[in-house]
């Protein structure tokens, strides 16, 4: 058996409910950590841009299922709606920790900086299109809006990834490699998308 | 003459860190259980309190922006170890009567050390509370003889190649500088620190001597200053130079005057740990006596 037949049937042999519980386990292990001294002596910053990097990577993550079916001929179709939802709901934790232990609750400077701040302002964009998104993930949905309108929905992941990515590199405060490197990889990704399609028409 | 400024905090004043700590957790304890009217009032007590307490040796350590290093927090703590702090020559030119390279005990000889407990705030809004053992640098600026025409100092940090991989990177350009009016330059709340909770100053906090200007964002506090110099006019600031829209060259801790990207207002202390609740920060960083300093100035423009 060649090693694509093998990741295939091992993807057909993991349950998803397996992946959620094995990519959820962070969530306590680094708020125990932030909690026990194990993120330094800023853990709410520490934290909260831990939890957003993973929401990114998940993002990433199910950004390559499609063309490693496509040019690996690896189907982890199966998973993909996992990691759009686990990477949702770090989103949500990373908001979380935003509202609650970054800001203490300041709403009115928190309203002040959705609007005012570029990369707040992306980052908040982002969330409210991931919304519709998560909401729609789950098969009533996709039998509801119909296959089509449901994809062309989830075309924003697209968007939100490379939101996610620019808040990223904005939030530093000079050009850093790391989230350079997560746009060029979201980037090569939407790129290879923009292929495929031109490969599909011309075929059809 | 200007009048001396007197340190009204002291290491007595501020809790031992052992205890301090404790009475935190028990706060932060609490407040989270939200207690009754009494015990809530004498928390806001114990509160207004809690922002003269200085944070730990371990904290101050451990938590540092110095790009020679990297750009990471903890990057310096991790890196620093390698620069050489011994011997130390600081030059001293431009607009003086005693320009020259002054051995660093020269420079200070015979001038008095004091413990200074400031605030410290940083332009990412976040803050803590430091013993400072230094000298006013007015007294080194009177050893050295400033001329009549002088109106800045200039400062400039040690380039260490070899031992410093921020420089090795080129994250911004190199030797990091800063710069004061000479009138900030000579307020008495100005100094030039050799150490900490009197002990040596530890190599990612600026060894072996720095400037701290307590009313002024931290990049302002230039680290392992090897030259100052007497100028006629307004120095370069290495900030100020990357991103002038984001840094200005005065850069006094404003509460009403955004950085573009973030937000002024507020800022968290370092060392409450995870539900640590943001406070206010204050005009001036709470200097308030430096205010005449800019009398008359828009300090939105002259940001």
């Amino acid at each position: 058996m060649d090693h694509v037949a093998r990741i295939n049937s091992l993807g057909r042999a993991v349950p998803t409910w397996a992946v959620y519980i094995h990519l959820l386990l962070p969530v306590p292990l680094y708020f125990y950590m932030a909690a026990t001294g194990g993120m330094g002596v800023e853990p709410i910053n520490a934290l909260e841009r831990k939890m957003g990097e993973i929401a990114l990577q998940l993002v990433i993550a199910g950004l390559c299922i499609t063309p490693l079916r496509r040019f690996a001929g690896i189907n982890l179709i199966r998973f993909r709606r996992t990691l759009g939802v686990l990477a949702f709901t770090y989103l949500c934790v990373h908001l979380v920790i935003w509202v609650l232990l970054d800001m203490s609750l300041r709403w009115d400077q928190m309203w002040a900086d959705i609007l005012k701040r570029p990369y707040i302002t992306i980052g908040m964009a982002a969330f409210v299109m991931a919304v519709p998104l998560a909401l729609t993930s789950n098969n009533l949905s996709i039998r509801k809006l119909g296959p089509l309108a449901w994809r062309r929905l989830h075309k924003l992941t697209y968007a939100i990834a490379v939101l996610g990515a620019v808040h990223f590199v904005m939030v530093q405060k000079v050009w850093e490699t790391e989230p350079l490197i997560y746009l060029v990889v979201i980037a090569v990704l939407l790129l290879l998308r923009l292929q495929l399609g031109q490969q599909g028409r011309a075929r059809a | 003459m200007a009048y001396r400024w007197k340190n009204d905090l002291t290491l007595g004043d501020a809790t031992p860190r052992g205890v301090f700590l404790n009475r935190r957790q028990i706060m932060a304890g609490s407040a989270g259980l939200g207690l009754g009217l009494g015990l809530a009032g004498l928390a806001g007590l114990a509160q207004a309190q809690e922002a003269l307490e200085a944070n730990t040796l371990d904290e101050i350590r451990a938590y540092n922006n110095f790009y020679e290093f990297g750009t990471g927090k903890e990057d310096p703590a991790r890196n620093a170890g390698a620069m050489v702090t011994s011997p130390w020559t600081i030059k001293v030119d431009g607009l003086v009567d005693n320009p020259g390279d002054y051995a660093l005990a020269d420079l200070l000889d015979g001038l008095t050390v004091e413990e200074r407990i400031y605030r410290f705030r940083c332009v990412e809004a976040w803050s803590m509370v430091i013993p400072w053992n230094g000298v006013e640098l007015a007294d080194i600026l009177a050893r050295v003889g400033v001329q009549a025409g002088a109106t800045h100092v200039a400062f400039e940090t040690t380039v260490q190649p070899d031992v410093m991989i921020g420089v090795q990177r080129g994250v911004i350009p190199f030797p990091y500088v800063e710069g004061l009016r000479l009138d900030e330059a000579m307020h008495p709340l100005t100094i030039m620190a050799t150490g900490i909770y009197g002990e040596p100053m530890a190599n990612q906090n600026g060894a072996p001597i720095r400037l701290v200007v307590p009313w002024k964002y931290g990049f302002k506090s230039i680290k392992s200053v090897v030259r100052i110099t007497l100028t006629d006019s307004e120095p370069p600031a290495s900030w100020n130079i990357i991103n002038a829209r984001e840094y200005g060259f005065y850069s006094n801790v404003n509460p009403t005057v955004d950085h573009p990207r973030w937000s002024q207002a507020s800022e968290r202390r370092i060392g409450g740990g995870l539900f640590a609740s943001r406070q206010d920060t204050l005009m001036f960083n709470g200097y308030d006596e430096v205010a005449p300093l800019y009398e008359g100035m828009d300090l939105r423009a002259f940001y």
